[in-house]
């Protein structure tokens, strides 16, 4: 009984993890996607000092994830690996260029900026479609035998792996022009607060197709939700309504409320929507960490290893959280125009 | 699973793992040498060590995030391409890791963008503080990772669950496994004496070029006072983690030290070449006799020599003989190095040591060499297992076809590539350009290093 209960514990530790990960990387990923639309060398840079000093504390959530998938679950962690292998390593290689891209840009004379201009806003874009893919391919589940991987190298690649991809392009770029509206002014601010209207709408189609196309997946979705394409079970399906209904409101305030003076609540908003979102895909998957094959009790670690972690992760996660907020609140100022490196 | 996918995975595991600990052998070394800078700028309040760290700091950001991003592709490579081996021992492992993370990870990124960035926003105090905090961070990680790595060396404080995977009986014996502590030690002092070489390097280089006098100088003498104590301390550390190999990993040893055949007595082998197929080494050159000296056993223990493991027990010879031989060559130079240094300086000649110089420059980048050489000897010497005695490494790898990996490994070999000539080629830029400095340019055009280019610039 205390072993499931550690289990569930680690879930949440982790899904926890993976949703800060989604919040924090997502928008200097994001960052990098609207790039290319900047107006000028000058306002890239200003991209760039908006999230330069935080970013490397942002990924280290994928590692946390990664890693505290390995330590708490390495069961469901050598099932999906394996069969996510393409887009993993996609997304690794992808992440490589816009992180070192960051010093690179700054080193690097009139050709070498240009190039790594291109890795970065390439690699912040190829990693967060690999991103999609990867949640895709989990989110469709994978082929297993006695726990392992046993399909092909390309199962992951479907229509709707690809739908999420392009989603996910569409919600990190969100959040990355609400960041900018918070961290930059003049012009670069008129302009982020124009790409936060216009992705707010992108985005609603976006999260409303792969809603749709994820109850189509497995019957045990539809049947959570008590919507298929031919019927809908209304006394289940209004229990969840809510959900799809927040974030048809979330989106509305983002489109209407880019204009407003509190300049970190696109921000807050964005966040707020991947938050639904994310808590829709919970309650479409629950209780599943590999969806529909393996439960977080059959995945998890020895008891000893998840109680060891569990008493190491209860005193480092404030103090985490405390030097994290404590680096965000240093530098929360806008950035200048003058924006320079260290 | 086929021969070329594990033969593949291995390759993908040794080329990225061997690109990714370039880094932090370079910057849990560079880390600790910016905090000293920063503590002895706010201590003496002298410009050149704030000059020092404004310098090492760019160098320290370019090593950095190349670590970062080559070390993230580690954490999920046990999954991708050793999904057995992490199904087979994350419980006893995993917690390894997570407490990295947890310990050094954060503390190391999110400190770095203060160290960075936060010149203008914070006081000198905390800026010390930050910089102390990545330099602890750096350390933690190496501390876990080195037990992670020494447990699946000398496996210990285990047991088989009754589905066949690893649990830990006690954590205190993972962690502490019998060769942790002094592989640990063993690699601190390798990062040391990487980030020693390469300060000297630079130094002198900007010294023979004539310029940041005061900046060169003092770099070169705390790089020169690291090398005479650390060098030698390295071989003492080192010689103790051979031991413990010796008492736990005796194929590993015998095949560093080229035996084959059982004796009480064995040779030091300074060169041959061994020759796996006929059981035998060839062109050896060697002193008889002297293993109970370097093993400090007694002269009736019997020293195991290849011949006496299973052909399949053993591991690949030659690639264990010669790194592990190019490691202790290239220690033994750093305790030359250092002790030149050393002799010069205290026969107050070092400013004008040209000759010293020069051979410092050459040997720049010699701790990378010894420590990639160093891990090979460990790693291989490892095989064929990747639990030592456990599990084998054939039995961990993930079921992945053969063309994925080999498809994988290309792009990896691409990337990285191009990722470490341009990181390589913006880190030497400015070396060559040197710190930044108070003192007026050098106004000479004589041939930086001579006497007399050196006494003009003096004048």
């Amino acid at each position: 009984m205390f072993g499931i209960e550690l289990a569930l514990i680690w879930a949440v530790l982790i899904a926890v993890a993976v949703f800060l990960y989604v919040a924090l990387d997502g928008f200097d990923l994001g960052v990098g996607i609207l790039f290319p639309f900047a107006k000028d060398a000058r306002e890239r840079d200003q991209m760039q000092a908006a999230i330069a000093p935080v970013w490397d504390g942002n990924e280290t959530w994928l590692v946390l994830g990664g890693g505290g998938l390995f330590a708490a679950f390495p069961k469901a962690y050598a099932a999906l690996m394996p069969a996510l292998y393409i887009p993993i390593i996609l997304m690794l290689l992808a992440l490589i260029f816009r992180g070192v891209a960051f010093e690179f840009r700054h080193q690097g004379r009139a050709t070498g900026k240009r190039w790594w201009t291109i890795a970065f806003s390439g690699g912040s874009l190829v990693a967060t479609a690999a991103q999609g893919l990867v949640l895709g391919g989990f989110v469709q589940g994978v082929a297993l035998d006695k726990g392992a991987f046993a399909g092909g190298p390309f199962d992951w690649l479907t229509p709707f792996s690809l739908l999420v991809a392009a989603s996910l392009v569409a919600g990190y770029a969100l959040l990355g022009a609400a960041w900018l509206v918070y961290k930059t002014q003049g012009a670069l601010f008129d302009r982020a607060r124009r790409w936060v209207m216009q992705l707010s709408v992108i985005v609603a189609v976006a999260m409303a197709g792969v809603s749709l196309a994820t109850l189509g997946i497995d019957p045990r979705v539809t049947a959570r939700w008590g919507v298929s394409m031919t019927s809908i079970d209304w006394p289940v399906f209004l229990q969840l309504a809510p959900l799809p209904l927040v974030a048809a409101g979330l989106c509305f305030f983002l489109w209407r409320g880019a204009e407003t003076r509190n300049h970190l609540l696109p921000y807050g908003l964005s966040v707020a929507l991947f938050a639904v979102g994310y808590l829709g895909l919970a309650i479409s998957l629950w209780p599943y960490i590999v969806p529909f094959a393996m439960t977080p009790g059959e995945a998890a670690a020895a008891d000893n290893a998840l109680a060891l972690m569990l008493w190491g992760a209860l005193p480092m996660l404030p103090i985490i959280l405390a030097y994290t907020a404590y680096v965000y609140w240093l530098f929360r100022a806008k950035v200048g125009d003058d924006a320079a490196y260290h | 699973m086929d021969f070329d996918a594990l033969l593949l995975a291995r390759l993908q595991f040794a080329f990225t793992v061997g690109f990714h600990i370039i880094f932090p052998s370079f910057t849990i070394g560079l880390a600790s040498y910016l905090a000293v800078l920063e503590g002895l700028w706010l201590a003496t309040g002298r410009e050149h060590f704030k000059n020092l760290y404004l310098f090492w700091v760019k160098i320290f950001a370019l090593s950095f995030g190349m670590g970062v991003v080559s070390g993230v592709v580690m954490s999920y490579q046990f999954g991708t391409n050793w999904s057995v081996f992490s199904a087979q021992a994350g419980s006893v492992i995993g917690p390894l890791l997570a407490y990295e993370v947890l310990t050094a990870f954060f503390l190391e990124a999110s400190f770095l963008g203060v160290m960075l960035f936060g010149w203008k926003r914070v006081g000198p105090g905390l800026h010390f503080f930050s910089t102390c905090m990545v330099a602890i961070g750096t350390l933690m990680s190496a501390f876990w990772i080195l037990a992670a790595n020494s447990w699946m060396q000398t496996p210990a404080g285990f047991t088989f669950a009754p589905d066949g995977t690893m649990v830990a009986t006690d954590f205190w014996e993972v962690v502490f496994n019998p060769s942790q502590p002094s592989r640990f030690a063993h690699m601190v002092l390798a990062a040391y004496l990487t980030t020693a070489m390469v300060v000297a390097g630079a130094s002198a280089y900007t010294l023979l070029k004539g310029r940041a006098l005061t900046e060169g100088r003092t770099a070169l003498r705390m790089a020169i006072l690291m090398m005479a104590i650390v060098a030698p301390l390295q071989v003492l550390v080192g010689h103790e983690s051979g031991l413990v190999a010796h008492a736990h990993q005796p194929a590993k040893i015998a095949a560093m030290e080229g035996w084959w055949e059982d004796r009480q007595s064995q040779p030091s082998i300074l060169f041959a070449w061994p020759d796996e197929a006929a059981e035998t080494n060839h062109f050896e050159l060697a002193a008889p006799d002297t293993s109970s000296f370097l093993f400090d056993t007694p002269p009736t223990e019997t020293l195991r020599g290849l011949k006496s493991f299973p052909e399949e027990d053993r591991p690949p010879v030659a690639i264990v003989f010669w790194s592990f031989r190019v490691m202790v060559g290239i220690g033994l130079i750093m305790v030359a190095l250092g002790l030149w240094g050393a002799f010069v300086w205290a026969t107050g000649r070092l400013d004008g040591a040209s000759l010293y110089f020069r051979a410092l420059v050459l040997a720049g980048p010699s701790g990378f060499i010894a420590v990639l050489a160093g891990w090979i000897a460990a790693e291989v010497g490892r095989q064929p297992y990747v639990v030592y005695g456990v599990l084998r490494t054939a039995d961990a790898v993930s079921p992945v076809a053969a063309g994925t990996v080999a498809a994988s490994l290309l792009f990896f070999l691409i990337v990285y590539a191009v990722v470490f000539t341009a990181g390589a080629l913006y880190i030497l830029r400015l070396m060559a350009a040197g710190p930044e400095s108070d003192e007026p340019a050098p106004r000479s055009k004589q041939p930086p290093g001579t006497p007399l280019g050196a006494a003009l610039k003096e004048a």
